[in-house]
């Protein structure tokens, strides 16, 4: 079995009936990190003695005759700003070197372990999570496999080269303004940032609590149902995680896009973006006969506001290391926190009453729709290194304007799944974007867009057979 | 202590003061060659903060994050 290009229910299926053993498969996905990474620069840490012992596990239950979990055997890597037993957890970081080594895993760790998938590394990040890039100073960029000269994105960087490069089926990452999803559309992958707290954030490292979500990157839209459906629930441990009891998707996903109203993000989704978006975005629109736009109001401004919560929350989460550790962040990080935490307290306010507003005003856009179509990113894969970029005839900083169009949905918690059109030479994502609570209508349309061939995980070479 | 007066002081651009006053504020020693780049973060953020500053809302208008007792 090739399991570096295989689908996570495709391996699971082959331990669970014996095809494969959950060893074989680790023990080649450790193969192929040893082999790629060294290129890639996806991973800062391997946990292979854990991972071969939870694999043996496995393979132990369904000697005994037990039924295996839904992700049995199915390797995956998680962002380093997610907790594991026993190693520091970085968030990208220098000065997080010098933590002690977590007590427990994360909980979203836990319930895709409690499921048979096998935890098998930690993945490099954009610096605390202040990125859209994948680059970081202290551990190297992560490298698009597609490219690799060119970016991730960020700033779960090393969870969309360690999917896209076929080192691991699944990934964890966190997306505060679009850190899953400006990744996923880079590296030509599916990422899922669910409602705002539908999955729990416990034991992980925030960011901006306001707006951090979590959630998976993965090659095709059912693995992303298997594994958000097996993180999901309640959890104490997270004020946020909301009281809902699971509502598994990937059962639901046969339906595809069948009645439901879908439009098209106009306005200030349509202004600023690239050729190569426009593309993507018009061929995603045609497969589902979607002709029409819906303005989503004040997106601009809404852009704005959460732009000026994230850097005020993230500067003021910091301030006391800014106070002590300044010289060991990444530069163009600190510099942006320490801006953050200066800025008036009245901007932050008023940006938090904007928020209801516009909440409000999209919300009422959900009872005409059930899904809206926008760009993901607003070009393709940036080199490693580039600074600016133009848009709409502006040059501006990469670094913050790579996701201009996903700021506006996860400001008011919308779920949303980023899809992978195949473009040449480089991929690029769309956003679908739905009501609070419905990740099943975005996955349905994934789904049925991956069906019909118009969006897919391409392979890149250096991704080859086995 | 007041800065003296002088030609560089007094045309001074104010937010390169403001940043020194918030810095003081907040006990965070910036090097200057950070500086710059705070200041022009700083100068990006404001401007953002421009687009909804004024927008029409009513003085009961609820924040986003709602803390339940």
């Amino acid at each position: 079995m090739d399991t570096a290009w295989a689908q996570a229910s495709e391996i699971a299926a082959a331990v669970s009936d014996g095809r494969t053993s959950a060893t074989a498969v680790v023990r080649a996905a450790l193969a192929r990190m040893a082999k790629h990474d060294r290129v890639l620069n996806a991973f800062t840490a391997v946990t292979e003695e854990r991972a071969l012992a939870n694999a043996a596990a496995i393979d132990a239950e369904r000697a005994r005759g037990r039924r295996l979990g839904a992700l049995a055997g199915v390797p995956f890597a998680v962002k380093n700003l997610f907790d594991i037993a026993g190693l520091a957890t970085l968030a990208g970081s220098k000065i997080n070197r010098d933590r002690a080594p977590a007590a427990r895993d994360a909980t979203v760790i836990a319930r895709l372990e409690a499921h048979g998938a096998v935890l098998v590394g930690a993945l490099n990040m954009g610096e605390y999570a202040y990125d859209f890039t994948g680059e970081n100073v202290h551990d190297g960029a992560s490298r698009n496999p597609h490219d690799v000269n060119r970016m991730t994105g960020g700033s779960s960087g090393g969870s969309g080269g360690a999917v896209a490069g076929g080192l691991v089926p699944i990934a964890l990452g966190s997306d505060t303004n679009g850190s899953i999803r400006v990744p996923a559309s880079l590296c030509g992958i599916f990422g899922l940032k669910p409602t705002y707290g539908r999955l729990s954030r416990a034991h992980t490292f925030p960011f901006v609590a306001s707006l951090d979500h979590v959630g998976p990157l993965a090659r095709s839209a059912h693995d992303l149902a298997l594994a958000y459906d097996a993180m999901q629930g309640h959890d104490d441990d997270d004020p946020v995680c909301a009281q809902r009891p699971v509502e598994a998707v990937a059962p639901l996903l046969a339906r595809c896009s069948e009645g439901l109203r879908i439009a098209i993000a106009g306005g200030y989704f349509r202004a600023g973006v690239s050729a190569q978006a426009q593309t993507a975005l018009a061929r995603v629109a045609a497969a589902l006969g979607v002709t029409n736009e819906i303005e989503l109001p004040e997106a601009k401004r809404a852009r704005a506001a959460a732009y000026v919560i994230t850097a005020s929350e993230g500067g003021a989460l910091h301030l006391g290391r800014l106070r002590t550790r300044g010289r060991d962040f990444d530069p163009a990080v600190r510099d942006r926190l320490i801006a953050g935490a200066m800025i008036p307290a009245a901007h932050v306010a008023k940006a938090q009453k904007f928020r209801r507003w516009y909440r409000e005003r999209v919300l009422a856009l959900f009872a005409h729709v059930d899904a809206v179509l926008a760009p993901a990113t607003p070009c393709t894969a940036p080199a490693i290194g580039q600074r600016t970029f133009v848009l709409d005839g502006v040059e501006l900083p990469v670094r913050a304007n790579l996701g201009i169009y996903t700021q506006p949905i996860s400001f008011i918690g919308l779920p949303v799944v980023a899809v992978p059109v195949p473009l040449q030479p480089l991929p690029i994502g769309v956003q679908i974007v739905a009501a609070p609570w419905r990740e099943d209508v975005a996955l349905r349309i994934a789904h049925a867009l991956e069906q019909a061939g118009i969006v897919a995980a391409t392979r890149p070479s250096l991704a080859g057979a086995e | 202590m007041l800065p003296k007066r002088g030609r560089k002081t007094a045309n001074r651009d104010p937010l390169d003061s403001f940043v020194d006053a918030a810095a003081h504020a907040l006990d965070l020693k910036i090097e200057p060659a950070w500086k710059g780049a705070v200041k022009t973060n700083l100068e990006v953020t404001l401007a953002l903060a421009a687009l909804f500053a004024d927008f029409p809302l009513p003085d009961d208008a609820e924040p986003a994050p709602v803390f339940a007792a």
